[in-house]
């Protein structure tokens, strides 16, 4: 396989290989680029996989320490866990149950939509949806979303049937299997899904779309790219007159290492891209790289959400099947009627009896919850994924105590649930209760919160350097040559799950970074 | 709808690791073997005191109570502490001490030691007087992984765990719900 060396300064480096990094890679690679992408997780391909929560969890899950400070119940129940995402080849796209969204074009311009809301930190995104629209249809092409380019939708599990059949009660009117980057059938050398039910574990057939087994494999391919596992980013430098000129990072062995770069493009996720970007000071950036705004690290978004998961008298076996088995879309309009901004959307959510041993009411004994847990294969689920509000005060800091194995900072996540977050949260617990009320269920749970799946905003966009880190391209507005390429660039959350926007995202990204570099200007 | 069968496996022994993200070495839990004042399964340990021990299970059992469970399940989930106790000091006197205390509380309350507190409501008043130290919330949170995490102890809240090897659900009842009204 392709390596490129320590000093070879035409190279693009990408840190992290998810759904941002391993996506840019390859797009650009396809391009004609050399592209060097750093993970700081190791590369367990698809054999390694295995059907067992704990067990999966240990082996791709990040567990390196975070800390928390704020308000949300997960600083309390998961101080050190402030957000369950992946670290190996691959990124949270093996972890990822797979529902594939679109914005809304409202979701775009919410602050011209919403209105200026107190204590949100509201703005319109300086892209628009016509915009994306066309890197939308080629990212569900790429991803082979269902219901989108002549796939049929997957069939709908037990736990999807419950979903249904309360909504159909409450008169909800758009509710189906989703739209999942799942191949309902053998699609792109890729199998289709044997519902195993274990979507979050790393999808075992290689049904589920991850960047492991399509993006990275069809760059390297090219022979222009290459994937560093083990290697952990510290540090960004740049030159006198402010180019990014390449990555310091620790290898396997805790050595550290100089890659040189013409580009640097940072795709860690929400809560380590802003921690790089803050370790990154120097004289020439003070507040940390690309921080003249002093927005790197502020913004925090984790989507409104929370589970319901309710008991029936008679068997439901919720975990059979896709994890994230349908959706219901009515409740994700901008109506302020119901009492809050924006909208969510209500998914079906399924965990093995490990985790919802650990996350159903974390810190719960007694008979109230071992009655629920015998109730295990009598219950249906599902989960709220909301727009939240970004807010200043949310936000990511090099905790100044505790550092890493490398000596680096870790990453403090400090976050309060905004009003309009808390509404939106009983609205829709009312909701998921009515719902499954309605087909019978004897009994309901409100969950709380799940340690963050979805971590955005960090380093948002924006038309005006003064008031956010990056343009619309991505580019950092301080340097010419340092892009950001992943959900930390999200100036609103939307009632959308991510990934499918991130992805859309790298695309026109590598085609903006292909063009400069053709054209000489970096 | 195809159903799990929630009847135990008769097996002489059963072999149950310890909690997955604390992987200690296997306990080898016999299947005979109850929750009991000086049960000879807790005799002849190397760190931890043969009444700690079966104070820890009994609590196990009163914290996390599943009826259909059989002792052996939470004596399982907690014998892993000796061989961690072993190593580390603190948790041994956390242990320890942690035992003691519900002893202490159970003599003040109802005039003998926990385990000898024959009513189950009674030994939950006990371990409510102690929820918030630092014992009980080591023991809690550890329980939900030591716990739930043993395999032998899926099929009786009727998960079945790893499908990969069966094909998936495909064609194992994904969706063969069949009391709902019509969608
Ligand atoms: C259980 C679960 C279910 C989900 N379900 C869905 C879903 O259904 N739909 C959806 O849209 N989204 C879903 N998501 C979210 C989705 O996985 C993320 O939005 C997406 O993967 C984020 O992409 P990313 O590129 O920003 O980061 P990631 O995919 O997380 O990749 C970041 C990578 O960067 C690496 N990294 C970080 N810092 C460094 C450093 N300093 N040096 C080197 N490497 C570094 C990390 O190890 C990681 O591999 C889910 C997530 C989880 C955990
Ligand atoms: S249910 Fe389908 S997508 Fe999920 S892990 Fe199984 S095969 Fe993969």
């Amino acid at each position: 396989m392709t390596t490129f060396d320590l000093n070879d300064d035409s190279v693009v480096v990408i840190i992290g290989s998810g759904a941002g990094g391993g996506t840019l890679g390859n797009e650009l690679a396809q391009r004609g680029a050399k592209v060097v992408v750093l993970e700081a997780g190791g590369r367990h391909e698809i054999a390694d996989f295995v059907n067992d929560e704990w067990a999966s969890f240990t082996q791709l899950a990040w567990s390196d320490t975070r800390t928390t400070g704020g308000s949300w119940r997960v600083a309390k129940d998961f101080p050190n866990l402030p957000a369950w995402i992946v670290k190996a080849v691959g990124g949270s796209t093996t972890h990822w149950a797979g529902a594939s969204l679109r914005f809304a074009e409202h979701e775009f311009r919410t602050r011209t939509h919403y209105g200026a809301i107190e204590g949100a930190n509201l703005a319109d995104w300086p892209i628009t949806l016509a915009e994306l629209e066309p890197y939308y249809a080629r990212a569900e092409d790429k991803m082979g979303v269902t219901g989108t380019n002549g796939i049929p939708r997957l069939p709908g599990n037990n736990n999807y049937k419950v979903l249904a059949a309360g909504a159909k009660k409450l008169g909800y009117k758009e509710f189906h299997t989703g739209n999942m980057a799942i191949n309902s059938e053998p699609r792109a050398d890729r199998a289709s899904c044997h519902q195993l039910g274990f979507c979050f574990q790393g999808c075992k057939m290689g049904a589920k779309w991850s960047t492991l087994y399509t993006e990275i494999p069809a760059g390297e391919e090219t022979g222009r790219l290459e994937v560093r596992p083990n290697s952990m980013a510290i540090r960004i430098e740049h030159d006198a007159a402010g180019r990014a000129t390449g990555v310091v990072y620790a290898d396997a062995e805790g050595r550290q290492q100089r890659q040189r770069a013409r580009v640097v493009s940072v795709a860690g996720n929400s809560i380590e891209s802003p921690r790089l970007l803050l370790n990154s000071a120097s004289a020439k950036f003070p507040d940390g790289m690309a921080n003249s705004s002093g927005q790197v690290g502020r913004n925090y978004m984790r989507h409104t959400t929370g589970s319901v998961y309710a008991v029936f008298d008679r068997p439901v076996h919720m975990y059979r099947g896709t994890t994230m088995a349908g959706i219901i879309r009515d409740e994700s309009r901008h109506d302020p009627k119901r009492g809050f901004a924006g909208g969510y959307e209500l998914e079906t959510l399924s965990l093995g009896v490990p985790f919802m041993a650990a996350f159903l009411e974390p810190g719960a004994w007694g008979r109230g919850f071992t009655s629920a847990m015998d109730a295990y294969d009598r219950m249906a689920g599902l989960w709220i994924v909301g727009e939240d509000l970004p807010q200043e005060r949310n936000r990511i800091t090099l905790d100044s105590k505790v550092k890493d194995r490398n000596g680096m900072p870790v990453a403090s996540v400090h976050f309060d649930d905004h009003r309009n977050d808390l509404a939106m949260r009983d609205h829709a617990y009312q909701q998921g209760r009515a719902l499954y009320e309605a087909v019978g269920a004897t009994r309901t749970f409100e969950t709380t919160p799940y340690p963050s799946t979805h971590n955005l905003g960090t380093n948002r966009m924006s038309a005006n350097a003064r008031d956010g880190v990056v343009d619309k391209w991505g580019k950092a507005h301080d340097l010419p040559n340092l892009y950001v390429s992943d959900g930390s660039q999200f100036t609103s959350g939307a009632a959308c799950n991510p990934t499918l926007t991130i992805v859309a995202l790298a695309i026109r990204q590598a085609e903006h970074i292909a063009g400069r570099m053709a054209r000489g200007e970096v | 709808m195809r159903e799990v069968d929630k009847r135990t496996t008769v097996r002489r022994r059963v072999f149950l690791r310890g909690a997955a993200t604390a992987p200690a070495a296997a306990a080898a839990v016999a299947a005979g073997m109850t929750i009991a004042p000086n049960a000879a399964w807790a005799a002849d340990l190397k760190a931890v005191k043969p009444n700690t021990m079966t104070v820890l299970a009994r609590a196990a059992r009163d914290i996390y109570p599943h009826d259909q469970l059989a002792d052996r399940y939470y004596i399982a989930a907690v014998l892993p502490y000796d061989d961690q106790a072993a190593k580390d000091a603190a948790l041994k006197s956390l242990l320890e001490e942690g035992a003691a205390q519900l002893d202490a509380e159970a003599k003040k309350r109802f005039g003998r030691d926990y385990i000898r507190v024959g009513s189950e409501e009674q030994r939950v008043q006990v371990l409510q007087a102690v929820e918030k130290s630092a014992f009980f919330q080591k023991l809690r949170g550890d329980l939900v992984v030591s716990l739930y995490n043993q395999k032998e102890v899926w099929p009786k809240l009727g998960y079945e765990g790893s499908s990969y090897e069966h094909g998936g659900y495909i064609r194992r009842g994904f969706d063969d719900i069949d009391w709902l009204p019509e969608a």
